[in-house]
């Protein structure tokens, strides 16, 4: 569709005065939102921004360089007690202790990546599987972390300023996401994203190339991790408690279902699937206080099912958007997002 | 001490190598690794679990009605989600298999909630048989028992029936099959409905041990991902070992070296079999073409 012509124009951020346009109102109107939404839209919306960053992490594994993993939780819980426990244990600034938490994070992705060289596919699933469950036992039976019943985050300060409600967080949080997301972009135009990519399509002829597989797949687990740790370690303090139990097998599923919703191999769609899906799943998560369809679903439940269980319902409908795009669209939201700009391009044809 | 962890961990290696079984029959046909392998038998030990105990039916009606339940699921989910993904890759094959597993555990969650439930067993845990300085309960036999009959008969399916020369060959090469007049679609369902039971039975022998909840079969899905690794996922007999083998590793690892830690002997294992044979102990090692 658009025509590059050299080098620089297929590295550019971004590619027209357009997008400038478009990328400008997005700031401000990021900018702008806490001081006109009602409250629980903010911690929405920062819940949002933890997953975008998280979904966006796992597309650079998942999407850009084709090894799957499903034990991301393990990740995720890794940046949020590493962030936890660096600031009540030692002391540390929560800058610093987000880093260290994220690195360590990180450290682990790269332990994990070791045997990621020589799997493939369906075994690489079941190691990456193993890891998150582990991880999540671990934690649950050490001490250190608070065991069951879990740890709460200390008061989060950064500098004199102190940061409490939603609104305040909602500046830090959309403000990483924001940048690490500007990040994972760039990082996929330059040589390390290019490799990435041609181990996706084909490792062997990836490393005939010259691309050194152990360097960059290790490297694409790392990075991947350490995404995955920043929002960890923001969840914490979003959630303002922490427990092994909310690290499950169950999230590292849906943090792949983000992905592929949103759209593997775009960072765009990353972070419409990471919005799209955690609307709907804070959505579902009340869905008997929806209109009409609440109140049929409150009395199928209480005919047929059970009325606590309700919520799960968001189960069951994430389970059949996964298998349905899978069937039907592959690219997910990002190329229903394709087709429709060719399809008012190119519009009376 | 020794030879009661290694009793235990024998009737505990028996549910192991069940899951491990159900989970290479499909892997071997439908070369995706069932990630809703646990869910699937999961609601079949709810759906004998709603027959036994809230319809209040006999232990062998319901049992029975569990295996059908659990027959007829995995030919709904083979024939209705499976089959649809045209040219599909081994990543949408997980994925599939990953919404299933959603799908599934929403479903009991909304019907059964987080409750935890007993399942009436007809054979004690607590009555014991003495072996001299270890004792063994009359479930753990039944549950050691009822797996060797399965194998046997699995064994027996594969080896003289024809449906079952006619899975081989499916597994083998699809193509061929097909030439040879084997409606392979066929055969894919049967398998999905196959693994689909022998889980639901894992999971109602696994249900009077631990507690019936949704997330009953969390962990020994891992477990049965990890026995199956070991013994190799192309090998039905090397999945069975190494079930047995896995469950009695874990056991002597809880009791001698950390209790706390036993869960993570799985994990350990799938990493160390990977990283040396990726293969599986008990299986030829499969080259990939460029």
């Amino acid at each position: 569709m658009d025509m590059k012509r050299d080098y620089y124009e297929d590295i550019q951020l971004l590619d027209s005065r357009i997008l400038w346009f478009w990328f400008i109102m997005l700031v401000a109107s990021l900018a702008i939102f806490p001081f006109l939404a009602p409250n629980y839209y903010i911690y929405m919306a920062n819940y949002m921004a933890i997953h975008v960053i998280v979904t966006v992490g796992l597309n650079i594994l998942v999407g850009y360089t084709g090894q799957i993993s499903l034990g991301h939780a393990g990740f995720f819980a890794i940046g949020a007690y590493g962030t936890v426990l660096s600031m009540t244990a030692l002391h540390l600034p929560f800058p610093i202790a987000l880093l260290a938490g994220a690195f360590i994070a990180a450290f682990f992705g790269f332990i994990l990546g070791l045997p990621a060289l020589r799997l493939e596919g369906p075994y690489l699933a079941i190691a990456t599987l193993g890891f998150g469950m582990a991880i999540t036992q671990v934690i649950g039976r050490w001490q250190v972390f608070g065991g069951r019943m879990g740890i709460e985050a200390p008061d989060l300060s950064i500098g004199s300023y102190i940061l409490e409600s939603d609104r305040q967080l909602y500046f830090l949080i959309v403000t990483v996401a924001f940048l690490l997301t500007l990040a994972a972009r760039n990082l996929m135009k330059t040589r390390v994203g290019r490799a990435f990519i041609a181990i996706r399509d084909s490792d062997i002829a990836a490393e005939t190339m010259g691309v050194n597989l152990t360097f960059y797949k290790t490297l694409a687990f790392a990075v991947s991790a350490f995404y995955a740790g920043i929002a960890g370690g923001l969840m914490a303090f979003l959630l303002g408690f922490i427990n092994p139990s909310s690290f499950n097998f169950i999230l590292s599923i849906y943090f792949l279902a983000f992905v592929i919703v949103g759209g593997l191999g775009s960072i765009f769609g990353s972070i419409m699937g990471g919005v799209f899906m955690t609307w709907l799943m804070l959505t579902l998560d009340k869905v008997q206080e929806l209109p009409y369809l609440g109140s049929i679903l409150i009395t199928f439940s209480e005919r047929w099912m059970n009325l606590t269980g309700l919520p799960n319902i968001a189960s069951i409908i994430f389970g059949l958007i996964v298998v349905l795009l899978v069937v039907f669209e592959p690219l997910g939201l990002y190329g229903f997002w394709i087709r429709t700009k060719i399809y008012w391009k190119t519009w009376p044809f | 001490m020794f030879l009661q962890l290694v009793i235990s961990g024998i009737s505990f290696g028996s549910l192991y190598a069940l899951v491990a079984l159900a989970m290479v029959i499909i892997y071997k046909t439908s070369e995706v690794p069932n990630f809703g392998q646990g869910e699937m038998s999961m609601l079949s030990t709810f759906v004998a679990y709603a027959l036994l105990v809230t319809h209040s039916h006999s232990f062998i009606f319901s049992f029975i009605g569990a295996l059908l339940f659990a027959a007829a699921l995995g030919i709904f989910l083979e024939f209705v989600f499976l089959r649809r993904a045209k040219d599909p890759n081994i990543l949408s094959l997980i994925l599939i298999t990953l919404g299933f597993q959603m799908m599934l555990y929403g479903l009991a969650s909304w019907k059964w909630g987080a409750d935890q439930r007993d399942l009436p067993f007809p054979v004690s845990d607590f009555d014991v048989i003495n072996l001299g300085t270890a004792v063994i309960s009359y479930l753990n036999i039944a549950t050691i028992l009822i797996t060797l009959v399965l194998m046997f008969m699995l064994f027996l399916f594969f080896k003289y029936t024809k449906v079952g020369i006619a899975m081989k060959a499916t597994q083998q090469n699809v193509m061929a099959a097909r030439i040879n007049g084997i409606r392979t679609n066929r055969i894919l369902s049967l398998t999905w409905a196959m693994s689909s039971m022998i889980g639901a039975v894992a999971g109602i022998l696994l249900a009077p041990i631990a507690t019936l909840d949704p997330n009953l079969m969390l962990d020994p899905l891992l477990k049965g991902f990890a026995a199956a690794v070991l013994g190799g996922m192309t090998t039905l007999v090397g999945a069975a070992l190494g079930g047995y083998m896995l469950g009695v590793i874990e056991n002597l690892f809880g009791g001698y070296i950390s209790l706390e830690f036993k869960s993570v002997v799985a994990f350990g294992i799938i990493v160390l079999v990977l990283c040396f044979k990726p293969s599986g102990l008990f299986a030829k090692h499969y080259v990939r073409k460029v």
